[in-house]
């Protein structure tokens, strides 16, 4: 049988039927949430996850996982447990928002009435 | 990078959407057609998590094998360039690897869980791992070639309903575009270089192959699976659509290098549009892929190798009082 070249085949020697142990739960510890910060002035984007047992590692794999190419000037860790979300079966809750047509600036249309104001009134300007 | 998910076609046919609530069912195939994405506390049909889960973990797992024929060069990669190039690839397919496992977590499977189905061999990975890179020539054809495959797979798949993995799909096949065109420019390198190196490269293109012909996987089987998997869009392109584009793609370019690939009716068919080659040989596919290739044995024991010796070290670092969250996007 051809075997690879891995050196640990071929210099360390594993044994091909090593045992299997299964991991324990929490082997692979707990989940924090990643936010990247591309440039000075940017928002923070959430960008995924990592595994770590604490928030410095977090840091560490953050850096590893989401800042190893590109440009990048900070990050943020939050466990995933510390994290209060909306549920998606709630989403109706925003469902009127796109109506309120008076919150924006669109929805206040002057030119109509001063049009018709200047033309009702040519004498007076 | 990747082979197209594996699904056993002796795998019972299932009465796929037997105790689902309909109501529940039709919003969710309506959200679907809308183009929305499913996120992963919504409401899902049981298959739908289970075919999703299945896919996601096959792939994060080919990617931590993947990372270990390639691995294999670091420590003889020809130059400082290419030896940082290489670990830069295999940091970033054991990268690709945790962003595919987080997806899968978001619909409730551990990673605990999935690298113990790894290392007891019960999940499968990509087929093509199971070979081994013999020389270095092989290493760049596994870089260029088999990274193509894997990105015309990620592509089609990006465009899924599911959100998380969608995510990680995107964020991968940016990184993949960099390990194609490390890939090509070793193989342009040894192709244009000395007789040796030709020779060398040719004869990796030779071994690799058959392999790069099986990544996409067997002709799929029109069922009402695979129907209801694409309209769901966990399937977003058929097997043989993949292999024809992948061929499509770089057949010309391999041979713009005036190397032979090792099939004498491979061409393309003026009258179909598509590629004639020679059907591969999927009865060596299905003895590799059950655990009768050449690097099965060693690649799961190097993993189990590495789980055992890594494993003091995480239990030192973890803190009591932690306790396991679903991950949330």
């Amino acid at each position: 049988m051809i075997k690879s070249l891995d050196p640990r085949i071929t210099r360390e020697q594993i044994e091909l039927n090593n045992p299997i142990n299964p991991l324990a739960d929490m082997d692979q510890w707990e989940t924090y949430e990643v936010f990247h910060q591309k440039k000075r002035g940017d928002q923070h984007e959430h960008v995924g996850i990592v595994h770590a047992p604490n928030l410095e590692m977090a840091l560490l794999f953050s850096k590893e996982q989401f800042g190893r190419r590109g440009i990048s000037v900070n990050i943020w860790v939050v466990k995933t447990s510390n994290v209060f979300a909306s549920d998606y079966d709630d989403a109706d809750i925003f469902e009127t928002v796109p109506d309120k047509q008076y919150r924006e600036a669109g929805g206040y249309k002057v030119m109509e009435m001063i049009n018709k104001y200047k033309k009702e009134n040519k004498k007076i300007i | 990078m990747y082979g197209n998910a594996y699904i056993d076609p002796n795998e019972k046919p299932l009465s796929i959407l037997d105790g689902e609530d309909p109501i529940k069912l039709a919003e969710f195939e309506a959200r679907i057609d809308r183009g929305e994405k499913i996120e992963p506390k919504d409401w899902m049909p049981k298959e739908y998590r289970k075919q999703l889960i299945r896919m996601i973990e096959q792939h994060a797992h080919s990617e931590i094998i993947g990372a270990l024929p390639e691995g294999t060069w670091i420590t003889r990669a020809p130059g400082f360039k290419r030896k940082l190039a290489l670990m830069a690839k295999v940091q970033d397919e054991v990268g690709h690897a945790q962003l595919l496992y987080s997806a899968a977590e978001t619909l409730g499977k551990s990673r605990e869980a999935m690298i113990n189905d790894l290392i007891t061999g019960k999940s499968k990975y990509s087929n093509v791992f199971n070979y081994p890179a013999l020389t270095w020539a092989d290493s760049c054809i596994i870089a260029w070639l088999i990274d193509a495959g894997a990105i015309i797979n990620q592509v089609a798949n990006s465009k899924g309903s599911y959100g998380p993995y969608g995510r990680a799909l995107e964020r991968i096949c940016v990184e993949e575009s960099f390990h194609l065109k490390y890939g090509h420019h070793n193989v342009v390198t040894l192709a244009t270089g000395t007789p040796f190196q030709r020779q060398m490269v040719q004869e990796a293109l030779t071994r690799w192959w058959p392999p790069i012909m099986h990544f996409f996987g067997p002709s799929d089987k029109i069922s009402n699976h695979t129907t209801i998997l694409m309209r769901w869009k966990v399937k977003m392109a058929s097997n043989d659509d993949m292999r024809q584009q992948f061929l499509n793609m770089y057949v010309p370019k391999i041979w713009d290098l005036g190397l032979v690939v090792p099939d004498v009716n491979l061409k393309l068919n003026e009258a179909t549009g598509l590629w004639d080659y020679t059907e591969p040989d999927w009865d060596e596919f299905k003895r590799v892929i059950n655990g009768g290739g050449p690097c099965n044995a060693e690649r799961l024991a190097v993993r189990r190798n590495a789980e055992e010796k890594g494993r003091w070290v995480r239990k030192a670092l973890l803190q009591k009082d932690s306790s396991y969250v679903t991950p949330l996007a």
